[in-house]
């Protein structure tokens, strides 16, 4: 999938679909989902039906004025018809590339966890839940599933546009492959974990192509008020019929407003802009995710993504970079800075950790101490170990080792040495920093201390000032001890940390916060995360983590990027303003329509009416028509606004709601008087007024 | 000078409201008062009597069921007082019974809080009537909307719970505790200004001048109706009722005599509405939230009050192509004095006028049918906004709470977030209902009026012809269906038409929207409480008051501007012709 460069809004393609969609879409069964567009589609027929008595010769209006207006409804439709199919047409041309990487996969089912167990060729659609498969070196693995033998390469491109290949084994947080993704290397012995239909790229390609797409509940309240509003002005345009026909009567001139003239007026009236958009919005939103490269499960967790006020992060890899580095070589009392930084580059020759390394180098660039090569000083390696808790290498009967202070001072007393007071001024004052000390000692002789510092993300303290402008509360999660994790908390900027964390205690966290009306996202890709998962509001999982994390999750990204939290929240923020800002526009789109219709419809019978029409439009049925026009033009002018969303800013809900308040609620106001007026020169200048 | 006179009514109204707003929370959080030292026993007298415990809290449901119960108790009541009316005592002009239409338009209307009047009071009902139907429902209405308000801002301040409070309760504390005592001081009040307060039959005056008729003896005699006035116009003005004593309500000099107890029965109309906002704001521990209410309904009040002055000095093209000096000045007050009262003049008259249309109060002490068209636009409009700046008591803030629903949602949208008010999410049943509840009164006004200008029996009620004409019909459905019950006047609506279509309209126009509210409160109290961040949409400010104010005019303003169009605008522009 090539979802990470972005689509042209038009793509020719996409955009010729859409026009044939918007036709189809006349079909009254799906009109009747929309009800702001179905009171169109009515009054188009409605109208439609009109041309033909005024054609024969009935009523007083003009057939000509009867068509133009009826075209224009039958327009309006097909405007609102073809946002929503360009937005789903999108969708569709991502899905369709996912369909490919689908098709006609045979599948090796075999009995037994065995790689030379008898194998069976089946179509992947024919495998069921539990079943194993072997899947080999050029194979495409056939469904979702959980490795349990082997360890191979896996291009997994076809789903997250990642071209590096990834690691797939047996245990651990690595054992989830997904359907559709390519073995590059070795063989893996697959357990299916999901029925065809409902895999991870079934799940997927339903989202895109909007089939599973229910309404979220934000749009469903919307849809209410829209109702609401077009019920009033039912209301509104209907007992005009009866109050015009009273005036005609009461003064003796003029008769009641055509039909003709009321379903215009209806039409313009009631919030066709939002109506036509809003399933276009709803869309597009998820299509922003899908561009992002993040896989939601329903619109509703789109949704909830824009109402997080309390952010999980994890430590490392979201705020720290993944590894410490060595910073700082701090020796002993009576231990020259040479000795130590010598002793500490041999103690990490053969550490290929990313901390050894950072020594080596530290070692290089600022004491230009040369590598050495291990092998020809014949020095043996000491490894790591979870009971030691030291590294080191034995060398000309020199034991060198570096570790924790207290695994050190264990290595150094059994040597028949001790520590220098100042050693431990050094490793505190370095703890106290949010850096971990490593302590070097050589026998009975403790050297110094170095520093290894958790290098924090660059950007990554505005990304947070961010946040708390947007009212999002950002908490730390770290193994650390609480004084290490209060010194990078301070240093990332977040707003609070959870030290020493545990699954438990994260879980308690989302708990407490959830219990004070928080809503909370975290993101995680460990099985045991799967629990934090479940319970938080909003749940990234990683798309490299364990299968158990991605079920609990309501989101997938599929970077694997866990700083990818903040631009979904923002997404899901740009759908609601989205809603909230055309909704504005539309209903403040209604005085100027006012301004131009009612005069024109009372030009009969009120003639002192025409005091209202204060844009001076040409004449009555230009003045209903150019106001007819510019509803159903407006409709395709801000096709591009409802796919790309307004754009989000981080300055607070106040001032957001002034600008928002300013641009499409005053915008709003005034556009439709320039507009119409606009349309109704045209119109008159090219004579086509009926 | 006539702004002095506004500017000095909503200052003391602000000054007043205030500390009664205060009062009226301890009184429903249930805190000591003085006057509870004093009434409560009074109160659990009440209590044991009619077997209400008061730990007894009830659900929306139970809640809204009390209260239609408590109201068709009422209607029952005040119904078949007028019908037996001839049989019972306390009838010295021995009133005959009151026709069944026209009873049951009464009966509505009081039970509804509208008041609007179809029969002439003192010509038509009883002592026995007047006080015992009329009055008693004038304070229990008004405490059945102050129930229903208290019960809505459980619902905000409630956690996860579905008690909102117990409705007898609510409505015996609104009663015993503001109403009553409020009442008894400003009825003191106006009798000191010369407010009538008797049971007595009315009073036979000769007549100084008397009146020569060509076919008849000369008239020397006029009858003058008296009663128990003070008492119910004290009633009628702070528990936004606005039926009158008299059929020409605060018009009369037995019911208004002095400038003093014009403005005292003004500032009743606005009292405890205004004081609501205040309680509002200490009941759900942020004042600043009434406060904002309050600005919002200010911001639409006083520019009314500015344009309705303007509009009735102006005078009308008429007048001044008759060469009138129309210029107010302390000799004459000029402008369009028709139907007004001399002792209350062009700025009384308006500041009124707008005062009983802002609160569902409907009291006049002018003619509205005789003010300018736009001078009459204005009250026209501000009931059809729902009777929602200050409104009726109780109702005007659980109206306006509906409309700040709706603000909330769009608002909250514009900033990315689910909506919330007061910490509670706005999700679609609570759209659903501040919908309803906005639409109902709108609805009852529009449809009511299509009806009666489609057919003779409604078109025959007219006493003007052209736009006039339809706007006194559409004035009349404005009033009942947003429960105002004040009459443009030149309708003669006590036709078995009338009385029926109005009477409907008050019912829809009064208990959709409560319960609304109603159900609204119990969806509220049993959320969770949402903390507020910096994402979190303030509603203490002056951004959110604009935006409340925007959102009122223009749901108002888009559903009636076709119907205003038809009545007073052509009116106003076929004038200036």
């Amino acid at each position: 999938m090539a979802s990470h460069e972005t689509k042209p809004l038009f793509d020719r393609e996409i955009t010729r679909r859409a026009v044939v969609d918007a036709v189809l879409k006349l079909d009254p069964r799906r009109q009747i989902r929309n009800p702001v567009m179905f009171v169109v589609w009515v009054g188009a027929v409605f109208t439609t039906a009109l041309v033909v008595r005024a054609a024969a010769g009935h009523g007083t209006e003009r057939w000509t004025f009867v068509l133009a207006i009826a075209l224009w409804l039958w327009v309006t439709l097909l405007f609102a018809n073809f946002a929503e199919a360009l937005a789903e047409g999108r969708g569709k041309a991502q899905a369709e590339t996912l369909r490919k990487t689908r098709r006609d996969v045979v599948a090796k089912r075999i009995s037994r966890v065995d790689a030379r167990a008898e194998r069976e060729s089946v179509p992947a659609t024919a495998l069921r839940k539990g079943e194993l498969v072997l899947v080999e070196a050029g194979d495409v693995i056939p469904c979702d599933g959980d490795v349990v033998d082997g360890v191979a390469t896996v291009d997994e491109s076809a789903i997250t546009g990642e071209s590096a290949p990834v690691i797939r084994e047996s245990g651990g947080d690595r054992s989830s492959v997904t359907g559709g993704t390519r073995v590059l290397s070795d063989w893996l012995v697959v357990r299916v974990v999901a029925n065809p239909g409902e895999t991870f790229l079934d799940r997927m390609i339903a989202l895109v192509e909007g089939a599973r797409r229910g309404k979220t509940p934000n749009e469903i309240a919307l849809s209410i008020l829209l109702a609401g509003l077009t019920l009033v002005f039912l209301l509104a345009t209907a007992t005009l019929l009866p109050f015009s026909a009273y005036a005609a009567f009461a003064n003796g001139r003029g008769e009641a407003v055509s039909v003709t003239v009321l379903v215009a007026l209806l039409v313009c009236l009631i919030p066709t802009t939002i109506g036509g958009l809003l399933s276009a919005i709803g869309i597009a939103g998820m299509d922003r995710m899908i561009q992002a490269n993040v896989i939601a499960n329903s619109g509703r967790a789109v949704e909830a993504a824009g109402d997080v006020d309390v952010l999980l992060l994890d430590k490392t890899g979201t705020i720290t970079l993944g590894n410490r580095q060595a910073t700082e070589f701090i020796p002993a009392k009576g231990v020259s800075l040479e000795a130590l930084v010598d002793a500490a580059q041999l103690a990490s020759l053969a550490d290929e950790t990313p901390e050894g390394r950072s020594i080596v180098v530290l070692a290089k660039e600022r004491h230009g101490l040369r590598e050495r090569r291990i092998q020809e000083m014949h020095a043996t390696f000491v490894p790591f170990s979870a009971q030691t808790r030291m590294s080191g290498v034995n060398v000309d009967g020199r034991e060198v080792r570096k570790g924790a202070y207290d695994a050190i001072a264990d290595f150094v007393a059994w040597n028949g040495g001790s520590f220098t007071p100042d050693l431990r001024v050094h490793v505190e004052a370095i703890a106290k920093d949010g850096a971990t000390p490593l302590v070097v000692a050589e026998g009975p002789c403790a050297l110094g201390v170095i520093r290894l510092k958790d290098v924090v993300k660059g950007g990554i303290r505005e990304r947070f000032g961010e946040l708390r402008r947007m009212g999002i509360k950002t908490v730390m999660i770290t193994g650390d001890n609480p004084m290490t994790a209060a010194a990078i908390a301070a240093e990332a900027g977040v707003d609070d940390f959870l030290a020493q964390a545990t699954p438990e205690a994260k879980l308690a966290l989302i708990r407490e916060y959830q219990s004070k009306g928080h809503l909370v996202a975290m993101a995680g890709d460990g099985t045991n995360d799967a629990p934090a998962l479940a319970q938080a509001d909003v749940a990234v999982a990683m798309n490299s983590g364990t299968q158990a994390a991605k079920e609990a999750g309501n989101l997938v990204d599929l970077d694997s990027n866990p700083t990818k939290l903040i631009e979904i929240v923002e997404i899901g923020k740009q759908m609601l303003m989205t809603r909230g800002s055309l909704t504005t526009f539309s209903i403040a789109n209604d005085v100027a329509k006012y301004f131009a219709i009612l005069p024109a419809a009372f030009a009969l019978t009120y003639p002192e009416l025409g005091a209202l029409d204060v844009m001076g439009l040409a004449s009555p049925n230009s003045a209903i028509l150019s106001a007819v026009i510019f509803n159903a033009l407006i409709i395709v002018l801000l096709v591009p606004l409802a796919l790309r969303g307004v754009k989000y800013r981080p300055i607070g809900a106040a001032a957001l709601l002034r600008r928002n308040l300013c641009v499409y609620g005053l915008g709003g106001l005034c556009v439709p008087f320039v507009g119409i007026k606009a349309i109704d020169l045209a119109l008159s200048a090219v004579g086509l007024v009926p | 000078m006539g702004w002095l006179q506004s500017l000095v009514y909503v200052v003391a109204l602000t000054a007043l409201a205030v500390p009664l707003g205060e009062f009226m929370a301890r009184v429903y959080l249930g805190r000591a008062t003085t006057l509870a030292r004093v009434l409560g026993p009074l109160e659990r007298l009440t209590y044991r009597a009619a077997g209400v415990r008061e730990e007894d809290e009830m659900g929306w449901k139970r809640y809204g069921r009390s209260v239609l119960v408590f109201s068709v108790v009422g209607f029952l009541f005040v119904f078949l007082l007028q019908r037996l009316q001839p049989l019972l005592p306390l009838n010295p002009a021995a009133q005959t019974a009151v026709s069944p239409d026209s009873s049951f338009n009464t009966a509505v209307s009081f039970v509804t809080n509208t008041n609007w009047q179809g029969y002439s009071g003192e010509q038509t009902l009883s002592h026995l009537t007047q006080t015992l139907a009329l009055g008693v429902q004038n304070f229990v209405s008004a405490a059945t909307g102050m129930a229903i308000l208290v019960a809505l801002i459980r619902g905000f301040t409630r956690r996860t719970s579905h008690a909102l409070g117990n409705f007898w309760i609510d409505l015996t504390r609104s009663t015993l505790y503001i109403l009553l005592p409020l009442s008894a001081v400003l009825a003191l009040i106006l009798v000191s200004q010369g407010v009538v307060q008797n049971f007595d039959p009315p009073a036979a005056v000769e007549l100084t001048d008397p009146l020569q008729t060509p076919e008849a003896a000369a008239v020397t005699q006029q009858f003058l109706s008296q009663g128990p006035a003070a008492s119910q116009v004290a009633i009628k003005q702070l528990g936004t009722n606005g039926g009158g004593f008299f059929n020409a309500n605060s018009a009369h000099p037995f019911e208004n005599p002095t400038p003093l107890s014009n403005f005292l029965e003004a500032l009743g109309i606005l009292l405890i509405p205004a004081g609501l906002c205040f309680t509002f704001g200490a009941m759900v521990g942020d004042r600043r939230q009434g406060v904002s209410l309050f600005a919002a309904m200010l911001l639409i009040l006083v520019p009314a009050m500015g344009a309705v002055h303007a509009a009735e000095q102006a005078g009308t093209p008429a007048l001044a192509a008759a060469g009138l000096d129309l210029s107010g000045s302390d000799d004459q007050p000029g402008g369009n004095m028709e139907g007004k009262e001399l002792r209350f003049g062009i700025a009384g008259s308006a500041l009124w006028a707008v005062a009983t249309t802002a609160a569902s109060n409907g009291s006049v002490n002018s003619m509205h049918d005789s003010y300018t068209p736009l001078g009459g636009l204005v009250p026209l409009l501000l009931m059809q906004l729902g009777e929602v700046v200050f409104g009726g008591v109780g109702s005007g803030l659980y109206g306006m709470l509906m409309f700040v629903i709706v603000a909330v949602f769009i608002a909250g949208l514009m900033v990315g977030r689910t909506p919330e008010y007061l910490g509670k999410k706005i999700g679609a049943f609570e759209m659903k209902m501040a919908s309803l509840a906005i639409l109902g009164p709108c609805f009852a006004a529009l449809l009511g009026t299509a009806i009666a200008v489609a057919f003779d029996s409604g078109r025959i009620g007219v006493a003007n012809p052209g736009a006039h004409g339809f706007s006194e019909i559409l004035y009349a459905f404005s009033s009942a269906g947003n429960n105002n019950g004040s009459a443009f006047a030149g309708l003669s609506a006590n036709t078995p038409f009338y009385n029926t279509a109005l009477g409907l309209a008050m019912l829809v126009g009064r208990f959709l929207p409560a319960l609304a509210a109603l159900a609204i409160a119990g969806s509220l109290a049993a959320k969770r409480s949402v903390p507020a961040g910096a994402g979190t949409l303030a509603t203490h400010d002056g951004l959110f008051v604009l935006l409340l104010v925007g959102v009122v005019l223009l749901v108002g303003a888009l559903t009636f501007v076709p119907a205003l169009a038809l009545g007073p605008i052509v009116e106003h522009l076929g004038a200036a012709h």
